[in-house]
């Protein structure tokens, strides 16, 4: 898919929640080898969100720092889409606070999207279109989660939390999306039916035909598509699930994982999920020098993926240090215990006080 | 804290929006009618201003005995901050711990949940201070 007009990202930020577990110290109370569980998925530690936090806190600091780096107000914006699977209200949109928080209401078009964690990168697709076809100057897309895994489940060694948010404009460009190409079937890889508080995972579907096909068959379709290889481009953000996923269908697409490492945040903050691609995005944005061609390919369950073809431009360099860089935000961290992470994330009952 | 009110003040929580009186330059936080300094002479001359969000912590505490709302947070630190705006705002501390607060320590805002009405409730958010990035 290619725009018939010029779009691209003209701010963006990300923000991860300030603490810290490992997979040592959550192995540790379910009896299992936590070191051994942290070689396997390649996860060193993941984000835990304080009791005050959740999608809607999380995307409000990404989209106030992206609006303050791109120089823009509220008014500027005329649509925001947040995509996530841990939206704090079943019905009632984040979108509308996030708008709220940053000046945007009452003209505006809002909604939040559903896509397990490639939300935000529909977000991103719907902005272009909006922006390309003329309809607006400027949209937000946002990709934010706050999963969990259930107790003891494999899950909870990876959920993690965090997210960013992207402008999408046609002017003051930090970068250029020159192309974008998805790949939908229906698969039951994972899934979390209304009302149940941790998602279930189809086992064996969850690994070959779901994510690597999947992102191997949209990044061949960009390549094929811009008729490009993966030597044409400088670097690659793939879905981030686990530290490994990322650098097998990296290797598998022909990439080095020198152009993958800068956007691999997964290994220290653990799976955000719908934040993700998005997180990973963004700290290759931060990293990358004018002229720079990046590759992004997201992945969400049940299922497909979206990839993006982008070029950095010249004025990165401008807006870079305006906000915090995800590098900034995540080395302010501290690690906490497995009981103090089951306060956080209320999965200690108090029951009436 | 009931519905309309939470509506009301959402731009002065979201965005910490106050005024500004034209004739003395003066802002205030939460907004006022009137500007006690220029009385009369500020009716009419209070215009909406956007606090820029950082400030300064002048007195902090430690909190044991907290408010429903607050009780997965025990303990927790509340401060009195002066913005740059020379205006002073009372809220939660997070993100840091209480040993190492003290006091002209350069905090910057925050928006966070502030609490919920119940589990099928409205989720309040609002402004909170953390240290400055
Ligand atoms: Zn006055």
């Amino acid at each position: 898919m290619k725009t018939k007009r010029k779009v691209g990202i003209n701010g963006y930020a990300g923000y991860v929640p300030r603490y810290r577990i490992t997979p040592k110290e959550i192995g540790e109370v379910w009896g299992k080898d936590g070191e051994m569980m942290a070689k396997g998925l390649n996860v060193e530690s993941k984000s835990v969100p304080s009791p005050d936090e959740d999608v809607i806190s999380i995307s409000i600091q990404a989209a106030k720092w992206a609006t303050e780096r791109a120089g823009l107000t509220g008014d500027d914006i005329g649509a925001i889409y947040v995509g996530s699977e841990s939206h704090p209200y079943a019905v009632k949109p984040t979108a509308t606070i996030v708008a709220a928080s940053i000046g945007a209401t009452p003209y505006l078009t809002a909604a939040d999207y559903e896509f397990a964690c490639k939300a935000g990168t529909a977000a991103i697709q719907t902005g272009m279109g909006l922006v390309a076809s003329g309809m607006l100057e400027n949209t937000m897309a946002i990709g934010a989660d706050t999963s969990q895994g259930a107790p003891g489940d494999a899950l909870e060694y990876s959920a993690a939390a965090g997210g960013a948010a992207f402008i999408i404009g046609k002017d003051d460009l930090i970068a250029e999306i020159h192309h974008t190409c998805s790949f939908t079937t229906d698969t039951p890889d994972f899934w979390r039916r209304e009302g149940q508080k941790y998602p279930s995972h189809g086992g064996r579907f969850t690994g070959q035909p779901a994510y690597f096909k999947h992102i191997t068959g949209c990044t061949e379709c960009i390549f094929e598509e811009t008729d490009t290889g993966p030597d044409d481009y400088d670097y690659a953000v793939f879905h981030q699930p686990n530290g490994k996923f990322p650098l097998k269908v990296a290797k598998k697409l022909g990439f080095s994982k020198e152009q993958v490492l800068p956007g691999l945040l997964v290994t220290r903050i653990g799976n955000t999920y719908s934040g993700s691609a998005p997180l990973g995005l963004a700290a290759t944005l931060d990293h990358a020098d004018p002229g720079d061609r990046i590759l992004v390919t997201s992945y969400g369950s049940g299922a497909g993926s979206d990839s993006f073809d982008i070029v950095v431009t010249d004025r990165i360099e401008e807006i870079r240090h305006k906000v915090p860089t995800i590098e900034e935000v995540i080395e302010d961290h501290v690690f906490i215990s497995y009981s103090r992470y089951a306060k956080f994330r209320e999965k200690i009952d108090i029951g009436a006080w | 804290m009931n519905i309309p009110r939470l509506w009301r003040e959402i731009r002065q929580r979201y965005q910490g929006i106050g005024v500004e009186c034209e004739p003395c330059g003066r802002v205030y936080f939460p907004p006022r009618e009137v500007c006690p300094h220029c009385r009369r002479g500020s009716i009419g001359n209070l215009n909406e201003y956007e606090l820029g969000g950082k400030g300064k912590v002048v007195t902090y505490t430690q909190v044991h005995e907290p408010m429903e709302d607050y009780k997965m947070m025990v303990p927790y630190i509340m401060v009195i901050v002066e913005m740059d705006e020379d205006v002073r705002m009372t809220g939660q501390l997070v993100d840091v711990e209480y040993e190492d607060v003290e006091p002209g320590m350069e905090v910057e805002v925050t928006i966070r949940r502030l609490g919920e009405e119940s589990p099928s409730g409205i989720i309040y958010y609002g402004y909170k201070f953390r240290p400055t990035r």
